[in-house]
């Protein structure tokens, strides 16, 4: 069933302050295999300009994402995320998450399609600092794909 | 670290940023989930990644995204210094459970120089030879 077009532009509460951890970010930055010092050494991040460590530019989405969870599981949305893949990412950052922000996420659908049996949804999530400084935008775009009948004619 | 910065007046449309390749295997998956809180079990677990129609566990797709990006930002040495960032899934990294697990390559060039001392770098990111992530493009501020 096609999503409803009168959820375009629906936005949904701030989360809670998410707060960025050093030992959080370090461990980010080993996941991924990068040791480039600023995540990791507070002395190398200064010397860049930054007060404390910052983080690897995906970090924000392990946030973001959770924050996402509200519309992904409204249920008057009723999106079947059983079938929910990651079409897009993007990320637009007025400066880099550091440690020690507590950040809150305000997700907003941007778009609602259906293209070919499936059902492609845009959250945009608006990322700000305790000041209420903004921190970074993340576009997700996420396809649930279409449900048995397409998959069993082939359809990609 | 010594960091050299990169200037805006050095580059050109078309300057090439030193290419990188990132290995991938289970283990890695395994770490990334738990750093970043994704643990669908696309990630890790082969039968239940074989059941939904995948033909092996794959990598996260932010897994993906995260090494590619890499290649900027040690080109610049400053990651703060990325303005814009973006990528479209277009296939997955199939990681089997081997000695070998996957490679993502990844090249860079610089595709337009913008206001404000910033470029564009346009990636192009494979694994065993496919296109893995499509309209990869990055936004960086130069010194």
């Amino acid at each position: 069933m096609a999503l409803d077009q009168s959820f375009v532009g629906r936005s949904y509460p701030p989360t809670d302050p998410y707060e960025v951890g050093r030992e959080k970010i370090r461990e980010f930055a080993e996941a991924v295999g990068d040791d480039n010092p600023v995540y990791t050494d507070p002395e190398a991040a200064k010397a860049l300009g930054y007060a404390d460590v910052i983080a690897p530019p995906t970090f924000v989405f392990s946030i973001t994402f959770k924050a996402a969870g509200q519309v992904v599981q409204d249920p008057q949305l009723g999106l079947d995320y059983s079938r929910v893949v990651h079409g897009d990412q993007k990320f637009a950052y007025k400066r880099p998450v550091r440690a020690g922000d507590r950040l809150t996420v305000t997700s907003t659908i941007e778009a609602v399609k259906s293209m070919a049996g499936n059902d492609i949804l845009d959250i945009r999530g608006e990322v700000h600092d305790e000041t209420g400084e903004h921190v970074v935008t993340a576009w997700t775009k996420l396809v649930a794909r279409a449900a048995e009948q397409a998959q069993t004619d082939g359809e990609a | 670290m010594t960091t050299t910065k990169i200037a805006y007046d050095d580059v050109e449309v078309g300057t090439e940023l030193p290419a990188r390749s990132f290995p991938v295997n289970r283990a890695m998956l395994v770490q990334y989930a738990g750093a970043s809180g994704d643990f669908n079990p696309i990630h890790w677990n082969e039968k239940f990644a074989k059941e939904v129609g995948l033909p092996d566990v794959i990598a996260h797709g932010m897994f993906t995204m995260a090494e590619a990006v890499r290649v900027v930002t040690d080109w610049t040495g400053d990651p703060g210094a990325l303005v814009d960032y973006g990528v479209r899934f277009t296939r997955p990294v199939v990681v089997p459970n081997d000695d070998q697990g996957a490679v993502i390559e990844v090249t860079g060039k610089v595709a337009a120089k913008l206001d404000d001392n910033t470029v564009r770098v346009d990636l192009t990111v494979t694994s065993g030879g496919q296109k893995v992530l499509g309209m990869s493009r990055a936004v960086v501020r130069l010194a």
